[in-house]
């Protein structure tokens, strides 16, 4: 698809322009759907909150509520960014830029379905771990730039925890890479081809956890959102932004939600393959079901986590949250490689048999 | 020991967290206690404190006899009175005004008074601009009285029992 509008372009502009042309258009094409999500996600956040509250959330704006995200965009559109007379100007307005950077930037190995990705590098759980670790640093930046107490704590503690449950999100991942055998998120999604029961979540039950779990510490959510904690330090990192800035930090946290469950859709959860592969019967009945739904849907079902946990769980203090990641996390993902391994050396079926390691 | 397994098994199966999420799940789907307030209102009770009104007898008469124990009970000074003989010899008030943003809605002139000529009606819905007059006067509290009447009438008739 994409080739034949690049020799299209090509006609009529000089082929590196037609090339990049075609990449600005993919980029719009995940942009734009992600940003739309992200503006439902608030939508969907609250009202799901307010229905686990017995409350029945927005439903003024429209119908039902449903162009509450878009009045909320315009507002912060409006809205004036006010920077503090203090603060350092350019590192101020430079960290929500690079709180969203990295948020959007992942997007580029995530695949939709079989082949619908950007950009398929072999790579590319290191690429991803490696770009949305830089997402910290817009949450740094922004503490430090807004010279006040408030985002400096919120932006020490939120630098503490993103370091400490990376490494064991990388464990995890380890153990994935392990069983896949590759770090391309298509091929780790076809290795677990076979139905429900042949998708990772089985040998990795733990890592799945340890994964989602580390991801909602990740993302700065509750109950891990000490970096906001509003009843402690205000709005943590982002105490002073208003306006546009803040919807940029907004965007970002929300994008990075989607995209945490992505990965846990992809790497545990049989990505765009059907539950009911290898089951007669019910693989027929649902053989019309295209591949991007079953993807949306176990997205989906893993966003309705992060909200429901939202809406369950009261914030961790701090070193709680320390113990978690180090003393628990760690070494439990160190004990899980291990047993991966010897899992591995036995080809146990139907996990083992597709690549990995051994 | 056993309890101890008991402790451990229950914490690596996350098993107190999901009891929360299953606390949180059902009352996802239970009915929600919002009231949609511009269509819905709650109930509302026959003692409601709104805003004031001046009432009359039957025949039109005026009930207020301008004895000004409102102005005296009035706990924030909201209430001014001045009043004269008019021409068949009896007492009545010339000037009758209820500063909105002083009063408390207490109700204590509502008791104070002995004819039941200021009461406080079930009306709650009304605001002020800045800069208009947040002062009801006689004519505006006879006129807030006589369309309310009927419900106000109501009103004591139902509370009578406890007065």
């Amino acid at each position: 698809m994409f080739e034949s509008l690049q020799l299209f372009l090509a006609q009529w502009v000089p082929d590196g322009m037609a090339t990049v042309l075609v990449i600005l258009v993919q980029a719009a094409m995940v942009i734009v759907p992600l940003l739309l999500a992200v503006a439902y996600l608030t939508y969907a956040e609250r009202k799901v909150i307010g229905y686990m509250q017995i409350r029945l959330g927005p439903n003024r704006v429209g119908p039902g509520g449903w162009l509450q995200p878009i009045a909320d965009a315009l507002k912060l559109l409006m809205k004036e960014v006010i920077i503090p007379s203090k603060s350092n100007v350019y590192l101020f307005v430079i960290a929500p830029v690079l709180a969203i950077a990295p948020a959007i930037a992942v997007w580029a190995v995530v695949p939709f379905a079989d082949g619908v990705v950007v950009a398929d590098i072999n790579a590319g759980l290191l690429y991803i771990l490696a770009i949305s670790s830089i997402g910290v640093y817009g949450v740094v930046v922004a503490g430090w730039a807004s010279n006040s107490k408030y985002a400096f704590l919120g932006a020490l503690r939120s630098s503490a925890q993103k370091v400490s449950y990376e490494i064991a999100m990388g464990f995890a991942l380890v153990t994935v890479i392990m069983t896949a055998g590759s770090m391309n998120l298509t091929e780790i999604v076809n290795g677990q081809q076979g139905g429900i029961l042949s998708w990772y979540w089985i040998p990795l039950l733990p890592m799945f956890v340890v994964y989602f779990i580390a991801g909602v510490a990740e993302t700065n959510r509750a109950p891990f959102d000490v970096a906001e904690g509003e009843s402690e330090i205000v709005a943590g990192f982002h105490v002073d932004y208003s306006g546009m800035t803040f919807a940029v930090f907004f965007l970002a946290e929300y994008a990075m939600m989607i995209l945490i469950s992505f990965l846990t859709a992809i790497m545990f959860m049989g990505g765009w393959l059907s539950p009911f592969e290898g089951i007669p019967g019910l693989e027929t009945v649902f053989s019309f079901v295209p591949a991007f739904v079953w993807i949306a849907l176990k997205v989906s079902f893993l966003l309705f986590v992060f909200l429901w946990f939202r809406a369950t769980f009261p914030r961790y203090r701090y070193d709680q949250i320390m113990r978690l990641g180090w003393k628990i996390f760690i070494p439990l993902t160190i004990l899980w490689v291990f047993v991966v391994g010897v899992m591995a050396y036995f080809k146990v079926a139907p996990w083992f048999v597709h690549g990995g390691v051994a | 020991m056993i309890a101890a397994l008991k402790r451990q098994l229950k914490t690596w199966t996350l098993w107190e967290l999901f009891q929360g999420l299953a606390i949180t799940g059902k009352y996802l789907f239970k009915s929600k206690i919002t009231v949609l307030y511009p269509e819905e209102k709650t109930p509302m009770s026959p003692r409601f404190r709104g805003k004031h009104a001046l009432r009359r007898y039957a025949n039109g008469e005026e009930r207020c006899i301008a004895c000004k124990l409102c102005e005296a009970v009035c706990p924030a000074n909201a209430i001014t009175i001045e009043s004269e003989a008019r021409d068949d010899g009896s007492r009545r008030t010339t000037v009758y005004d209820i500063d909105l943003f002083k009063c408390i809605y207490c109700g204590f002139c509502e008791e104070a008074c002995p004819v039941d000529a200021i009461v406080e009606t079930r009306v709650f819905e009304y605001a002020f601009e800045p800069g208009e007059i947040h002062v009801m006067n006689k004519d505006m509290l006879l006129a807030h009285g006589d369309k309310m009447e009927a419900q106000i009438a109501a009103d004591r008739a139902a509370d009578a029992k406890y007065r």
